[in-house]
């Protein structure tokens, strides 16, 4: 079968021992660096990014994958250890987590967020694999019009599943949208924007904006909190669950995985949403939904499978239809083109083994972070004890060769800078980033299909409504709008995004 | 009739900086072509989306001043905390090439510490120590980047 085929071929790439050492390496550095408190997947990989530099596309691809994974592993330890969720996929797990730690079963708690992890990234993995080719079929069949739809509804939805007020997600995504217009214009080849500056002409640098804001701007943030971190000290001795342990995670675990692998296709889906859906769900369905936030094993199989589960389909998007479906993919987007890889369903026909390679090494990874996590969980732990008055600067020195060596240029650096003040401001608004970055990412290609769209049917913007595909995808998108809009849902939203 | 006051602070300041960003691009998309709808010049779509955040931005202006706006203030900011890491950053971009990789990281780490509350110089000198050396283990030796690691008057 075409499948196993294509498996194959990807296996014989990710098991070559210098692709078994990139991910290797990836999945330790992207662990060492996420489980760092106020670190996440996100201000990881831009961090790591220049380390790729160097590499094979193929080799880079596979290391950002375990970076990748290994910064999700990480930041539940974080949850389980200090009760502080170093990304937001993790928010969950510090209910249960924490509390089965204070117990004295932080090593159950950490080996069950490992092996719901690795079975939701086996499964996971054959998901990608499976629904890989039908989708990129499907993307191939897309015109103009009906790309510029797909984006917009993804846009939409991934506002409508950022915090905070749906209008405000809408026009930060539409701020990125213009941002990216700086630079030249395909089409004239005349500069928008650039003032002038060679520097800008070839549009703003997607890493600087990503280390100003989710790099500095978070690390004033932090600096401002004085809380102390409430690091659970005893030594973690026991990490094997017991028969009971298993007989109740077992089954959370394959409901998380199953809701994982859904709902990260999901365009705006991806980790954050699969593991909160994965816990309200548990809760429901527990027998004694009054263990859960004391201790329930079930909170923390659940969502942790839901989010490896989820983190992995969000490729899926990405890979075939080329729209990177929250902010942690559009950084990949920025990763790739770093490398001359454009995501889309090209990168499959024209570039099968580094396509198949990348597959198989998330599986590769997922295995590595299970070898990988569970005997080094002291390490992990001891790293959590480091002040982060000694941390921040690290992270600043790190983000600030990262931006230098994009283009081996201060000018990054400077950009950086000015996005830091700017990523602070929008804190203080309390305006989310992730959409931002979004519209930024997707902008130039919003732009490139609706002006060929326009051409195409002479200037006649009811073609967009009149295509099949784009009509439906359109409708998708605006029943999203009318269904935030309803009070009642509104208030759920609310509620399920703040808890 | 009633005065309309701003309720929500935090969610007016929010629309006046997206109105604020439509105006400007707005305003200089204005020197570009704008061409047709079926022949758009590269003043179309920047003229485009600058309306529909500009709509944006009054509706969540308005929204901040409706009766049932919730009451949010602006929280407190920490402008001196701000000031040091940008500040280590600028700096670490202009002294990278005058003073090489490891004069910068000196300036980049001892300033950007400054901006906690429990700075001490051993703490931070300490520091610098250590992350300057691994770093040139890591990007210099390691990787191989092309960094300027010494003065560039020692060149």
């Amino acid at each position: 079968m075409d499948l196993f085929h294509n498996l194959a071929i990807g296996f014989a790439t990710a098991a070559q021992p210098a692709n078994l050492l990139y991910a290797f390496f990836g999945c330790l550095l992207g662990t060492l660096i996420g489980v760092l408190p106020g670190l996440g997947p996100l201000a990881t990989i831009a961090m790591l990014l220049p380390i790729t530099y160097a590499l094979q596309p193929d080799a880079a691809l596979i290391m950002l994958a375990g970076i990748y994974y290994g910064a999700q592993y990480g930041g539940s330890t974080t949850a389980i250890v200090v009760n502080l969720p170093g990304e937001s996929s993790s928010v969950v797990t510090t209910i249960d987590g924490y509390q089965m730690a204070k117990q004295g079963r932080a090593g159950v708690a950490l080996s069950t967020a490992a092996i719901g992890s690795f079975f939701a990234g086996c499964v996971a993995t054959l998901a990608l694999a499976a629904l890989a080719g039908p989708l990129t079929a499907t993307a191939l069949l897309f015109g103009p019009k009906e790309f510029f739809a797909l984006m917009i509804l993804g846009l939409i939805l991934a506002s409508v599943l950022s915090s905070g007020p749906f209008i405000e997600g809408i026009g930060m995504v539409v701020l990125g949208m213009l941002l990216s217009l700086v630079g030249t214009d395909l089409n004239s080849g005349s500069q928008r924007f650039a003032f002038g500056i060679p520097q800008l002409f070839d549009g703003l640098d997607f890493v600087p904006l990503a280390m100003g804001i989710f790099g500095f701007a978070e690390i004033v943030k932090n600096l401002e909190q004085d809380d102390k971190l409430s690091l659970v000290t005893q030594k973690i001795t026991n990490l094997f669950p017991t028969r009971d342990d298993f007989r109740r995670m077992v089954p959370a675990m394959l409901r998380g995985t199953t809701l994982g692998t859904l709902l990260g296709v999901l365009p705006g889906g991806g980790a954050v949403l699969s593991s909160f859906a994965s816990y309200t769900l548990e809760k429901k369905l527990s027998r004694h939904p009054g263990q859960f936030g004391k201790g329930a094993i079930e909170g923390v199989a659940g969502p942790e499978s839901a989010n490896n589960a989820g983190a992995q389909t969000s490729f899926i998007p990405l890979l075939t239809l080329g729209v990177p479906s929250n902010v942690v993919m559009a950084l990949m987007v920025g990763a790739m083109n770093i490398h001359n890889i454009h995501p889309g369903p090209e990168v499959m026909t024209k570039n099968p083994t580094l396509f198949w390679g990348l597959i198989a090494s998330m599986w590769v990874g997922n295995l590595m972070l299970l070898i990988l996590n569970l005997p080094l969980v002291g390490l992990w732990v001891k790293l959590l004890t480091i002040p982060y008055r000694y941390l921040f600067p690290a992270i600043m020195v790190f983000c600030s060769i990262g931006v230098y060596s994009i283009n081996s240029g201060t000018f990054e650096v400077y950009e950086a800078a000015v996005f830091c003040v700017f990523g602070y401001i929008l804190i203080k608004l309390q305006l989310p980033a992730a959409p931002l970055l979004l519209g930024l990412v997707l902008g130039p290609a919003i732009e490139e299909n609706f002006r060929r769209a326009m051409v195409l049917s002479r200037g006649d913007a009811t073609v967009l409504l009149t295509s099949p595909i784009s009509a439906s995808l359109l409708a998708a998108a605006a029943i999203a709008i009318i269904l935030i809009m309803l009070p009642t849902i509104r208030a759920r939203r609310e509620e399920a995004l703040q808890e | 009739m009633k005065g309309l006051a701003v309720r929500n602070h935090r969610a007016f300041a929010s629309g006046a900086l997206f109105l604020a960003f439509a105006i400007f691009f707005f305003v200089t998309a204005l020197q570009y072509p704008a061409g047709t709808a079926a022949k758009m010049g590269p003043g179309y779509f920047p003229r485009l989306l600058a309306i529909v955040l500009a709509a944006i931005g009054l509706a969540v202006m308005f929204g901040a001043m409706k009766p049932a706006a919730d009451r949010q203030v602006l929280r407190a900011w920490d402008l001196k905390g701000l000031a040091w890491i940008t500040g280590s950053v600028v700096l670490f971009g202009a002294l990278l090439f005058p003073l090489g990789l490891v004069g910068a990281l000196f300036v980049l780490i001892m300033v950007s510490s400054r901006a906690s509350p429990e700075f001490t110089w051993t703490g931070a000198l300490t520091n610098a120590a250590v992350l300057i050396v691994l770093c040139l283990a890591v990007f210099v030796y390691g990787l191989g980047l092309p960094l300027p690691v010494w003065p560039s008057l020692l060149n």
